[in-house]
């Protein structure tokens, strides 16, 4: 299973700037292992992050994302004590979902 | 999204806008991963522009209200640290597209009400060329901004 996901949420002038930092592999499918033998592709496709249960930030990754990838972007507004919740899904269709509190 | 339809007097751009409307909401869907979410024709695309065309988007045309950050040179193509922003109104996405990787589109953002269009990410890239950032106007536009970014080592196979 993977590993947590850590996400860092302050309030700073009105906005909340939100850093979040993804556990997963991303392999890119062009990758050789040592026996010379392609190394299929398993990365993150799909990214939904809620505020207080509302979806408020939907992504898509292709596999030229990093891997464990970071993601920041900005809420408007926002206050100390909501609640996010960020929801992965693979292209092996696996999921994993992290909530952390607004600082 | 209901504003900039009551706005637009125009027969034909309020037809264009149902249709953006619809594709929009057809996307987003209700649950968080519906199934159609997933764009996989722009993310298989070769080429930046036939990735921006998959995502909806009509005329391309670069603009410097797209603002896109980007290292000068980066050492490691394995991890190359962007950001893109605008302060425009009525954007609908954000796409960063890597122009020599095997599939150019690295990313989008779908931009809600809630949100500021303003994302950072990591990205793999697996030689120097240039990275777009790409703002997908409500009416359909595709504005973008372009940087060449210098990779030292690059990432092995992007």
């Amino acid at each position: 299973m993977a590993e947590p996901t850590r996400i860092r949420a302050q309030v700073l002038g009105g906005k909340t700037t939100v850093r979040i930092l993804m556990n997963h592999e991303m392999e890119s499918g062009h990758r050789k292992d040592g026996a010379g033998k392609i190394v299929p592709s398993w990365f993150i496709q799909e990214v939904s992050v809620s505020l207080n249960g509302k979806v408020i930030l939907d992504a898509d990754f292709g596999p030229s994302v990093s891997k464990n990838p970071y993601l920041q972007f900005v809420i408007k507004g926002g206050k100390a004590g909501d609640k996010l919740s960020l929801s992965w899904r693979d292209n092996r269709g696996q999921t994993r979902t992290d909530e952390a509190s607004v600082a | 999204m209901k504003t900039a339809l009551t706005q637009n007097a125009n027969r034909r751009d309020s037809l264009k806008q149902i249709a953006s409307l619809a594709c929009l909401l057809a996307c987003v869907g209700y649950s968080s991963f519906a199934e159609a979410a997933y764009n996989k024709a722009a993310f298989d695309s070769k080429s930046v522009n036939e990735a921006i065309k998959f995502q909806g988007a009509g005329s391309i045309s670069e603009s410097k209200e797209v603002l896109l950050n980007a290292p000068d040179y980066a050492e490691n193509g394995a991890a190359v640290a962007l950001g893109v922003s605008t302060a425009m109104a009525g954007v609908r996405k954000i796409l960063i597209l890597i122009e020599k990787n095997p599939a150019s589109l690295a990313a989008s953002f779908e931009v809600s009400e809630w949100i500021e269009a303003n994302f950072s990410t990591r990205v793999k890239m697996s030689q120097t060329c240039d990275v777009y950032a790409v703002a997908i106007m409500a009416d359909g536009r595709a504005l973008f901004s372009k940087k060449e970014v210098k990779v030292t080592i690059g990432s092995c196979g992007a």
